[in-house]
């Protein structure tokens, strides 16, 4: 693989089993045990019953961009390949207000709309990191068979 | 007692800079004491009698014991550096205020010393990864934004703006553009902005370079190298130095704080709103008047959008409103609610926020020359831009 120049993620304790789950192809969220709340960014704590006790949960990949950017200046030289590129934030379908940031991919800048449908998609990026991105879903479409 | 027991009773009586610029050529100490020496000269004192001195930084700092070390000063009775950047500038005057009045210091010295420009740029990508190995950046929040290529402080607020403009449908590039644009006319009579004498059309804000959508170049501020410093002192003793004094006649600070170390929250669920939606009200009451006795206010613009988000959540117009309040020039020079008279963050310098404090002082002491605002008696001065925390005061002649 070539080597590759942008930001990583650095797991720590906390966050570690999200980033393992993500290398396997699956988006797991924190899940409060005794609320049932769902919360991301990882923390060991529940925000709405402040619970520390909480379980790893698969959910379904799915949700809506809640809002989004378009960036075309790159931030530094080794994303000057990626630009324009789609930094969104995607609203979970698993609970109102679970906000997950991530990029678009497979979308034309001019179409992003608010609320529109997507599906993460896995990018492994590194032998260790595998990113979650997001792309959008046609309700209807249908590959064709051959 | 109340902060209400606060009011009045202190006031700024001294203020200095630097040249702001791109490249000062010398350390952000030397910056720092040049800019001290300036306010202590102008509140008519003598460096020996400053025995308090507070700073803020991002994380580049000039130490308040570096400082009082190199100012060579007597005695130090109180000091304190906070981490922050503009959200906390005016919280730092306002701290000032705190220990003259309660008796802790005499005349207290407040500093803010930046090679902006020249060294590390606060909101850029080599920054955003220093500030996940110090305190001022949680590396909690940065994993999940940085990987993406979500590393500045303009993708945040981009987050921020279009979040605004789905809810509201304001603010438009229009608006953006006539609130850039008003800033620069008010720099453009000021020959300390960075941006002096060059004006700012339409044509030329729509053509500047699209940075993160909706913002643009002409919506960030600017980076600098400077420094600003002013002096903070008990009403009683003001009475004896050089210019009137401006009083502080009260002071708030707070937000609701949901997120971990970066802009973009996860924990809260409106994302329209600045930190001014959870401060308004304590800042009017403790001041006693409301948003309509403001006759010039330097409201934050570390981007345009967060400046108008601000101007709606402190009551100046109506919430989802700030677009069309800042067009047509209400906010310029001539206008009928003036804001930035120095040309802001946007076009005087980027000295998070105290140099929008210094600029208020002038006002209320009728000092600001072809920016003054005929018969200012009451300022607004604010700090931050997003909803996690931000500062405010009200200052009067």
């Amino acid at each position: 693989m070539a080597e590759y120049k942008k930001l990583l993620p650095k797991p720590t304790s906390d966050t570690k089993p999200y980033w393992d789950a993500c290398r396997r192809h699956e988006l797991v969220v924190q899940r409060c045990k005794d609320c049932e709340t769902y919360r991301f960014y990882p923390s060991a704590m529940c925000t709405k019953c402040f619970s520390m006790n909480y379980e790893w949960h698969k959910v379904s990949g799915k949700g809506t961009v809640y809002t989004w950017t378009v960036v075309w200046n790159p931030p530094g030289p080794q994303y000057a390949d990626d630009v324009p590129y789609i930094p969104v934030v995607v609203e979970l379908n698993e609970q109102p207000g679970l906000f997950m940031p991530g990029r678009l991919l497979e979308c034309d800048p001019k179409d992003v709309r608010a609320g529109m449908p997507v599906a993460v998609v896995f990018v492994d990026v590194t032998e260790e990191i595998t990113l979650p991105h997001w792309q959008p879903v046609s309700k209807g479409t249908k590959k064709s068979k051959p | 007692m109340t902060p209400m027991d606060m009011r009045d009773k202190t006031a700024i009586v001294g203020i200095g800079w630097t040249k702001y610029s791109k490249n000062s050529g010398v350390s952000t100490l030397t910056l720092a004491l040049e800019a001290s020496k300036n306010a202590i000269e102008d509140a008519g004192l003598r460096v020996q009698d400053i025995d308090s001195v507070l700073t803020f930084s991002t994380g580049e700092l000039v130490s308040t014991r570096s400082l009082a070390s190199h100012l060579g000063l007597p005695i130090l009775r109180y000091r304190l550096d906070i981490s922050g950047g503009g959200d906390v500038s005016q919280a730092v005057v306002a701290n000032a205020a705190t220990a003259v009045a309660t008796g802790k210091a005499n005349y207290a010295l407040v500093y803010r010393a930046i090679n902006g420009a020249s060294g590390i740029r606060f909101g850029d990508a080599a920054h955003a990864v220093e500030r996940t190995k110090s305190a001022a950046g949680s590396n909690n929040e940065a994993q999940f934004l940085q990987p993406y290529g979500v590393l500045a402080a303009v993708h945040y607020f981009a987050f921020l703006c279009r979040r605004h403009m789905i809810q509201y449908g304001t603010p438009t590039p229009e608006q953006l553009g006539s609130f850039a644009i008003a800033c620069r006319k008010w720099a453009n009579l000021n020959p300390r902005a960075q941006m002096y004498p060059r004006p700012m059309t339409m044509e030329d804000y729509m053509n500047s370079r699209m940075i993160a959508e909706p913002l643009r170049l002409y919506d960030c501020c600017l980076t600098s190298d400077g420094a600003t410093a002013l002096i903070v002192t008990t009403a009683e003793r003001a009475k004896d130095l050089k210019h009137r004094p401006v009083y502080i006649r009260a002071a708030a600070e707070g937000g609701g704080p949901f997120t971990d170390g970066e802009v973009w929250t996860n924990y809260g669920r409106d994302h329209t709103v600045s930190y001014a939606h959870y401060i308004a009200a304590d800042l009017w009451r403790r001041a006693g008047i409301g948003p309509k006795d403001i006759d010039v206010a330097e409201i934050y613009d570390c981007f345009t959008y967060g400046a108008i988000n601000q101007i709606e959540d402190f009551g100046f117009c109506k919430k989802g409103e700030g677009g069309a309040f800042v067009e047509g020039g209400r906010t310029g020079p001539g206008g009928e609610f003036p804001v930035n008279t120095h040309g802001g963050l946007l076009s005087e310098a980027y000295i998070h926020g105290l140099n929008s404090t210094v600029e208020a002082v002038s006002q209320l002491r009728g000092d600001a020359g072809a920016r003054q605002v005929k018969d200012a008696e009451l300022a607004i001065v604010t700090g931050g831009g997003t909803d996690i925390f931000g500062s405010a005061l009200v200052l009067r002649r």
